[in-house]
């Protein structure tokens, strides 16, 4: 029974991992006051999110999807959810460039970057 | 048909993405510069979404294969009834905005920072085209990014510094919304092998009662709600309205949150299907309770409130409510009512920001208390609050009254009496906090010490403001013109045609 369970853990390994890094993430950003440290876990956040998209990509034995010369054939992964996880990488660096001047202004005008602080100093007039 | 206007769905999409390029560039030359090139652009963009539409309502759906690769291995735009009629009302309050614009930015914009405003003012509204246009799931994904990133940074580019704290919670909440929408859309890939809307819609039958498919439903509904702030995921909304610049609150008041709106009514009821949100996986009466809930909470928060842009955006909470309320029914009337409510919103919400954005620009305050007696110095702007008020409460022949109408009727032909009910009590609610203002505006004497400047607004930013109140009124007496493209689009949408 144990052993079957463990089986099936090893066997979808990776998504396990992708649950994983997404709680991660989810808990920085709900739990850490530090700004920057929520942007750590937006993009842990989405990292999880790569890896699940390339993981369901994958074919077991399978090959890069190359071209080949007429009359021989192989096993290729999939390339579509690569593609799309280039999209989302761009996507997920232009939302941390946002996030980061947003801080970095955030910083030059209260000279905190921390929730907490942040709240404190909003409360003064 | 004519080459040029074969290819304008493209255009459309394509030209303002370089002509944010152009303002940029030209910016760097002269900053007077970025404001024409950017008015020129969005005149064009609305100029291209009538010819669509018309041709959309005489020659039927466009399918445009991008670069000449048909589905699945391309990206295919599609215009249909519903969205060629979101786009033109997007774009035709884009226009208006940035009309209102020119001055609007004065007071909240930094000089130097006006250029990089527009820029990404033109990649916003370009955003929400390719949004509304997309037939493919992952574009739509990839263009509310672009849109969300967008304004994020518009919501944090005021004077104000608190907007950077709204902006900043903003963009962690969006994101997070974002990421749950690509994770929905990655299950819907697994499910099916593809990512076009039409095919998605037809292989979908086959795996209804995959859990995989019904994870992919929750997912994306959950992704689209924080976009929406569909209450009780709405905790973003407040402070990014009411710490924004005021040209950004109209924006994403009006433009933004109707397309992000549009495009879950779009993934509800055309990649999944009426049959399964109703049979397979019945969430409608949820969707009505929780919307029903969004309305009163929305319509009390906002009587609770002295910031006059504050209460419109609890407002706003509340009047998504109503559009949802139509997606929890699924008729023909109530799905009517909604579309036309997006119109309506869009309309009213846009007037009433906009007069919040011109007393702020003359008077400093966005307290309402301090408003008594402005109807005196500034007659026009009050009257044209009044009309957008009147109309939001919903008091005939305007156009808020049209949509909550077909809304009730809707409720009614479905036999939710009680929820009919709620939408008279949000009404009511919608009474209390506008009247309050009116009350205020008109009554009293105008008291010198605590405001600036009593002049009458602009030209440039009342004519926007006037044209929206008048089509409050106009669009409610002649409801019929938009109901003739509103009635096909629900047709399709319910699949009943």
């Amino acid at each position: 029974m144990t052993e079957e369970l463990f089986t099936l853990f090893l066997s979808r390994y990776n998504y396990w991992m992708a649950i994983v890094l997404m709680l991660i993430g989810l808990y920085a950003l709900i739990a850490k006051q530090n700004l920057i440290k929520k942007i750590i876990g937006l993009n842990i956040f989405q990292t999880a999110i790569f890896l699940f998209y390339i993981s369901f990509a994958d074919v077991t034995g399978g090959t890069a999807p190359i071209l080949l010369p007429e009359g021989t054939g192989a096993l290729y992964v999939n390339p579509v959810p690569h593609v799309l996880m280039l999209t989302a990488i761009v996507v997920g660096v232009s939302t941390t460039a946002v996030a980061l001047s947003i801080v970095v202004r955030i910083s030059r005008e209260y000279n905190v970057i921390d929730d907490d602080e942040l709240g404190e100093v909003m409360q003064r007039p | 048909m004519n080459p040029v206007i074969a290819h304008l769905p493209v255009l459309l999409l394509v030209l303002p993405i370089i002509a944010a390029l152009l303002i940029l560039l030209a910016g760097m030359v002269n900053r007077n510069f970025s404001y024409p090139i950017t008015l020129a652009t969005i005149s064009f963009q609305f100029a291209s979404s009538l010819i669509i539409m018309v041709s959309v309502m005489t020659g039927g759906t466009i399918h445009y294969y991008l670069g000449g690769w048909a589905p699945p291995m391309g990206i295919e735009l599609v215009i249909d009834a519903f969205n060629s009629y979101v786009l033109v009302v997007i774009l035709a309050m884009a226009l208006l905005i940035a009309v209102y614009a020119r001055r609007g930015t004065a007071l909240d914009i930094p000089p130097e920072k006006t250029v990089a405003f527009f820029v990404v003012f033109q990649l916003l509204v370009t955003g929400l085209c390719g949004m509304t246009i997309t037939g493919d799931i992952f574009n739509l994904y990839v263009f509310l990014e672009i849109a969300s990133i967008s304004t994020y940074a518009l919501v944090a580019s005021g004077r104000n510094t608190r907007s950077l704290i709204a902006g900043f919670n903003y963009l962690v909440l969006g994101s997070i919304a974002a990421g749950l929408i690509v994770l929905g859309i990655g299950f819907l890939y697994v499910a099916t092998g593809t990512l076009n809307m039409g095919e998605l819609a037809a292989m979908l039958p086959a795996s209804y009662g995959l859990a995989t498919v019904q994870a992919a439903f929750l997912l994306l509904m959950i992704g689209f709600s924080i976009k929406v702030a569909f209450f009780p995921l709405h905790l973003w909304l407040p402070d990014a309205y009411t710490e924004s610049p005021s040209v950004v609150t109209i924006l994403i008041a009006t433009a933004t949150s109707k397309v992000t709106a549009y495009a879950m009514i779009r993934v509800i009821f055309s990649v999944f299907t009426l049959q399964y949100i109703t049979e397979s996986f019945p969430v409608t009466e949820m969707i009505l309770v929780i919307a029903s809930i969004a309305i009163i909470a929305g319509a009390v928060l906002a009587i609770a409130q002295d910031n006059l842009k504050r209460m419109l955006a609890y407002s706003s909470i509340s009047q998504m409510g109503y559009i949802m309320f139509a997606i929890g029914i699924a008729n023909q009337a109530a799905l009517e009512g909604g579309l036309l409510h997006i119109l309506a919103h869009a309309v009213m919400k846009g007037c009433l920001f906009m007069v919040a954005g011109i007393l702020i620009y003359r008077t400093g305050t966005t307290a309402i208390r301090q408003f008594s007696g402005l109807s005196k110095t500034m007659p026009f702007t009050c009257a044209a609050f009044v009309l957008a008020g009147v109309s939001m409460i919903g008091i005939p022949p305007t156009i808020g009254f049209m949509s909550k109408y077909y809304l009730v009727l809707g409720a009614v032909e479905a036999g939710q009496y009680l929820a009919a009910a709620v939408l008279l009590i949000g009404s009511l609610l919608a009474v209390v906090y506008i009247w309050r203002v009116i009350e205020i505006m008109y009554s009293g004497s105008h008291q010198e010490e605590t405001l600036h400047t009593g002049a009458e607004a602009p030209l440039s930013m009342l004519v926007p403001v006037l044209i929206l109140a008048a089509s409050c009124l106009f669009l409610g007496i002649f409801v019929d013109v938009p109901l003739a493209i509103i009635e096909p689009a629900v047709t399709l949408l319910l699949g009943v045609g």
